[in-house]
């Protein structure tokens, strides 16, 4: 069980989209987490604005626990699954250009259709993968 | 001026993360599971960062540019093919399998969760097994 948190998602889905604005605002760039670490790897170029972009997505958690902050994480995978999700998550990103963050909200706010295509397909999948490894697996 | 504004807006994408449960995969997963223990605060999630995405990038792309860059970079790309259904179908499947997904991961590393910097380097590597599989395939 988790607790449904309507205001605080709504609150942080708002910043989410108020960071994707002002990263196009500012520097004309989307704010899409896909291309941003596959931009880190090596071979591309332009990297600084990406590094500062991810410094700054892991500083935030870790100066509001550090604040008293209290932001609740569970993982339930066993690490061998957590591992595989990874690869199939990078391998899939990669053909598919995004993910949640670049099409889920910046390509569908532009009203792109990829991204309304990709967002509808992986959301089905994602859904129908939970469901087969809890309901028909037995969960982890 | 340009360094401190990237920081500044990769905190508060942090920060929204954060708060918005989306960096907890338990919370991930269970949006998912309308079946069993169903959280649908991850529709909020989405329809927060979608409307303030939506009406500020109407705004933004409408200048000549944005403050530190010359132009907008934006997707050229329009091309609906087997490559975007079949990888958004198979990023799901691996999301749907631990809760993470790109950017929820990367602000649990800061929560200094050993299950978030697994999963990173792991899509880490998944990223340049598919880059060396589409070397081969040649698309």
């Amino acid at each position: 069980m988790t607790e449904f948190t309507p205001w605080q998602s709504l609150s942080g889905g708002m910043l989410i989209g108020l960071s994707a604005v002002l990263l196009m605002a500012l520097h004309g760039r989307i704010a899409g987490m896909t291309a941003i670490l596959s931009g880190l790897l090596p071979g591309a170029e332009n990297r600084v604005w990406r590094l500062l972009f991810f410094a700054g997505a892991v500083i935030a958690p870790f100066l509001l626990i550090r604040f008293g902050m209290e932001i609740p994480f569970r993982s339930e995978t066993p690490m061998l699954w957590t591992v595989l999700s990874g690869l199939i998550v990078g391998v899939g990103v990669t053909y598919g250009g995004g993910c949640t963050s670049g099409h889920g909200i910046c390509g569908n706010a532009r009203l792109s259709p990829r991204s309304v295509v990709a967002t509808l397909t992986f959301m089905l999948t994602a859904g129908l993968t939970v469901f087969v490894v809890r309901h028909l697996l037995g969960g982890f | 001026m340009a360094f401190l504004s990237l920081l500044i807006v990769g905190l508060i994408f942090g920060t929204g993360i954060a708060v918005s449960g989306m960096a907890n995969p338990a919370k991930v997963l269970n949006f998912f599971d309308v079946a069993g223990t169903w959280d649908p605060s991850l529709a909020f999630v989405m329809g927060g960062a979608l409307t303030v995405a939506f009406i500020g990038y109407r705004i933004v792309l409408r200048r000549h540019g944005p403050v530190f860059d010359d132009r907008f970079h934006l997707p050229a790309t329009r091309r609906i093919d087997r490559a975007l259904v079949g990888g958004s179908a198979l990023f799901g499947v691996g999301w749907g399998i631990s809760g993470f997904c790109p950017g929820g991961a990367v602000p649990a590393l800061g929560l200094l969760e050993p299950d978030a910097l697994i999963f990173v380097l792991a899509m880490l590597a998944g990223i340049l097994l598919a880059r060396q599989l589409r070397r081969m395939g040649g698309a």
